[in-house]
C-alpha cells in the first residue's frame, strides 16, 4: 500500500465542488508534483492533507494511519508555504528550531539540528539573521530548512518557486531536487508552472476544475497527454482536424503519414504535433510546403509560425548558430511518421 | 511654485493652530506656575519655586498623584487584557460581522463622556443596578460609587476602543499562512497566539497602552462624576485649584507636573518597547 494515500477525496464550498473524488498514492521518498491551472483544486488538496482544510467526504492515509480528522499539529507534516510564512520576529535558527522545541527536543540536540539543516540548505552563516534581512531564495530556503528539520514523513509544498525571479527559481529547482533527494523525504507540491513539474517530480499529477485527469511519470506525460486540455497545459501542441484514411492522416485533402491509432477508416479525428518534433527543410523538399509568417527569437530556440495548406503550425527549432529564413520565405516541413498522433480523449 | 516655498503654506496651518493652541497656552502655564499667591490680594508678579516646594512636600498632594499613575496604570493593564484578545476575536470574524462589532466597539466613542459617566454612576449607585443584581442573588449592597473602582470600571470602557484600534490594525498585517505554519509544525494554538500572534502586535499593543495610559492620567470627567468631591485625580485637583481656590499659579504647578510625570512615564516605556522591537522587527 502507498506511504501516502488519498481515498475518494473531495471538498466542496457551498455549492462549488473545489476537490471531486481524488484518488492518489503516493510511495515513501516519492516526488509528486500537482499540477493545474489556478481554481482546479491542487491547493484545496495540500491543505487537506496538511489537515489546514478538513475534507468534506473521503479519507487521508500516512503509512496505513486514518489522519483524515487529526489536528495539524498533530500530523507532523512538513510545510513550505507560498508566502514562506516564516516568524518575522525570530530570527534563522530561531525560526528553524520552533518545530523541535514544540516537540520538546532538548537545547543541545535543537542546536545540532537546526546547524545540519542550515548547511544543508546552505544558510550557515545566517544563522542570526532576521527574515527580513533575507532575499526571497534564502527566505525559502529558511521555509524549507523549518520544514524539514522535525524529519516529517512527507514534505508539502505550496507553489514554493512563484514567488522568485526567472532565473532564481531555475537555481531552486536543481536546489529543491537536491535537498529533497539528501533526505528522501516524501515530498508534494503545487504548481501551476509545467516546467517546474517536469524538472524535478517523479510523478506529476494533472489537476483540471477538482478531478485528477492523468498521474504518470513526467516524460511520459509530455509525450503522451490524456486530453486536449493536457496537450496544450503541459507544453505547446499544434492540432489539425482531419481523418484517418489508409492508416495515415487526410488534414485538407492533403495526406500525411502519422503514427498508428486504432480508428476505423474515415473516421473523423484531431491530429496533434509538438513543435519541436517538426523540422525546416527547403521548399519541395518536405511533407508538405508552407510560408513562414512569424518568427520570435527565444535565446536557445526559434519560435516559427508557417502557413501550410492543411493549417497554421507552429514551429521551435534548436538555435544552432545559424539564422533561419525570414517571415515570407518559402520553407517545406517535415516530420516523423510517430510524431503526428491522434488526438486522445478527444 | 518654488520647491522650497511650497512647503511652508502646506505646513502654516498647522504650525499655526500648534503654537496657537499647544505652545503658547502651555508657555503661560509654565510662567504662571512661577507666579506668588496671597489669598487677600491673589496672583502676585515675582519669580517663587514655593508652588514646587508646597506640592513635592505635601503628602495629599503626592497621594493623589499617586492614585492618578495607580489609576491610570490599572486601567491600561485592564484595557490590555480585554482589548487583545476582543482585537484578535475580531480580526478573526468576517463580514459583515466585523463591521459591525467594529462599529459596536467605536459606538462608546460617540456618547458624551459626561453622559457615560452619569450611566455608570446610575448603575453603580446604592440602589443601581449593579446592586440590585447583587442583592437578587443574596450577596450584600457594596458601595461602588465614589471609589477607585468606579473610576477604573468607566476609563476601561472609555478607553478599550483606543487599545482595540491599534491591536486590530496591527493584527491585520499579520500573515494567516504565519499561524498555519505554527500549527503544522507542532505549536498548540494557544502557544502559537503566545509565541507567533501577540510578539508580532506588540507595536500596536504599545501604541494603545501609550494613548490609554496617557488619555487616563489626565482624565477628568470620569473622576470628577465618579470619584465624588473625596476621591481627587490630577485633572480634578488642577480644576479645584483654579476654580474652588482660585489659587492659579498651584494648579498651573500642578499641571505642569503631571505633564513632566505623563511624558517621563510615557517616553521611558516607549524606548524601552521600541528597542527591544528595533532590535528583532526593523
Amino acid at each position: 500500500m502507498a506511504f501516502l494515500a488519498l481515498r475518494s477525496l473531495s471538498k466542496v464550498f457551498g455549492d462549488f465542488a473545489a476537490v471531486r473524488d481524488v484518488d492518489l498514492g503516493v510511495e515513501k521518498g516519492e516526488f509528486v508534483s500537482l499540477l493545474g491551472p489556478s481554481g482546479c483544486g491542487k491547493t484545496t488538496t495540500l491543505q487537506m492533507i496538511a489537515g489546514l482544510a478538513e475534507p468534506t467526504a473521503g479519507t487521508i492515509l500516512l503509512d496505513g494511519r486514518d489522519i483524515t480528522n487529526e489536528k495539524p499539529n498533530k500530523r507532523g507534516l512538513g510545510i513550505v508555504f507560498q508566502s514562506y510564512a516564516l516568524f518575522p520576529h525570530m530570527s534563522v535558527a530561531e525560526n528553524v528550531a520552533f518545530g523541535l522545541e514544540m516537540r520538546g527536543v532538548n537545547r543541545a540536540e535543537r542546536e545540532a539540528r537546526v546547524k545540519a539543516m542550515l548547511q544543508l540548505v546552505r544558510l550557515s552563516e545566517m544563522a542570526e539573521r532576521y527574515p527580513r534581512q533575507l532575499s526571497g531564495g534564502q527566505r525559502q530556503r529558511v521555509a524549507i530548512a523549518r520544514a524539514l528539520v522535525i524529519a516529517p514523513p512527507v514534505l508539502l509544498l505550496d507553489e514554493p518557486l512563484s514567488n522568485l525571479d526567472a532565473k532564481l527559481r531555475e537555481e531552486m529547482q536543481f536546489e529543491l531536487s537536491r535537498i529533497q533527494r539528501s533526505t528522501g523525504t516524501t515530498t508534494i507540491m503545487v504548481t501551476h508552472d509545467q516546467s517546474e513539474a517536469l524538472s524535478i517530480s517523479d510523478r506529476v499529477v494533472v489537476m483540471e476544475a477538482g478531478r485528477m485527469t492523468q498521474i504518470d511519470a513526467p516524460f511520459h506525460l509530455y509525450e503522451n497527454p490524456a486530453n486536449a486540455f493536457i496537450s496544450s497545459f503541459v507544453g505547446k501542441m499544434n492540432r489539425l482536424e482531419g481523418q484517418m484514411r489508409g492508416g495515415a492522416a487526410v488534414i485538407a485533402g492533403i495526406t500525411l503519414p502519422c503514427a498508428p491509432a486504432g480508428l476505423s477508416e474515415g473516421t473523423a479525428a484531431t491530429f496533434t504535433i509538438r513543435p519541436e518534433k517538426i523540422a525546416l527543410c527547403a521548399a519541395g523538399q518536405g511533407l508538405i510546403d508552407g510560408t513562414i509568417t512569424s518568427r520570435f527569437f527565444l535565446g536557445n530556440t526559434w519560435l516559427m509560425q508557417v502557413e501550410t495548406l492543411a493549417g497554421s503550425l507552429a514551429v521551435s527549432l534548436p538555435n544552432q548558430g545559424e539564422e533561419p529564413p525570414r517571415p515570407g520565405s518559402p520553407v517545406a516541413l517535415d516530420w516523423p511518421a510517430s510524431a503526428l498522433r491522434v488526438e486522445e480523449g478527444g | 511654485m518654488n520647491r522650497r516655498v511650497t512647503p511652508w503654506p502646506l505646513v502654516g496651518p498647522a504650525t499655526l493652530m500648534f503654537f496657537g493652541l499647544v505652545v503658547v497656552p502651555l508657555t503661560l502655564t509654565v510662567i504662571l506656575s512661577f507666579h506668588g499667591y496671597n489669598h487677600t490680594t491673589g496672583i502676585e508678579n515675582r519669580f517663587t519655586l514655593t508652588h514646587y516646594q508646597a506640592i513635592l512636600s505635601d503628602s495629599y498632594f503626592l497621594g493623589i498623584f499617586w492614585r492618578t499613575l495607580r489609576i491610570a496604570a490599572l486601567t491600561t493593564v485592564i484595557c490590555a487584557a480585554i482589548g487583545v484578545p476582543e482585537a484578535y476575536v475580531l480580526a478573526r470574524m468576517r463580514d459583515p460581522w466585523r463591521s459591525v462589532f467594529l462599529l459596536v466597539i467605536i459606538g462608546p466613542l460617540l456618547v458624551s463622556v459626561v453622559v457615560r459617566a452619569f450611566g455608570w454612576s446610575m448603575l453603580l449607585g446604592s440602589t443601581g443596578l449593579v446592586n440590585q443584581a447583587f442583592m437578587a442573588v443574596g450577596l450584600p449592597t457594596t458601595r461602588l460609587l465614589y471609589t477607585e473602582t468606579a473610576i477604573v470600571i468607566a476609563l476601561v470602557h472609555v478607553m478599550l476602543p483606543f487599545m482595540v484600534i491599534p491591536v486590530w490594525t496591527s493584527l491585520q498585517k499579520l500573515d494567516p499562512a504565519v499561524e498555519a505554519a505554527a500549527l503544522t509544525l507542532g505549536a498548540s494554538p494557544f502557544t502559537t497566539l503566545r509565541r507567533i500572534v501577540l510578539p508580532q502586535v506588540t507595536m500596536g499593543m504599545l501604541s494603545g497602552s501609550l494613548i490609554v495610559f496617557g488619555l487616563s492620567a489626565s482624565a477628568f470627567a470620569i473622576p470628577g462624576l465618579l470619584g465624588g468631591r473625596r476621591l481627587k485625580m490630577a485633572a480634578t485637583l488642577v480644576y479645584d485649584e483654579y476654580m474652588h481656590e482660585l489659587n492659579w499659579p498651584l494648579g498651573a504647578t500642578i499641571a505642569i507636573l503631571v505633564l513632566v510625570a505623563n511624558l517621563v512615564i510615557m517616553l521611558a516605556y516607549n524606548h524601552a518597547v521600541e528597542a527591544r522591537m528595533r532590535r528583532t522587527m526593523g
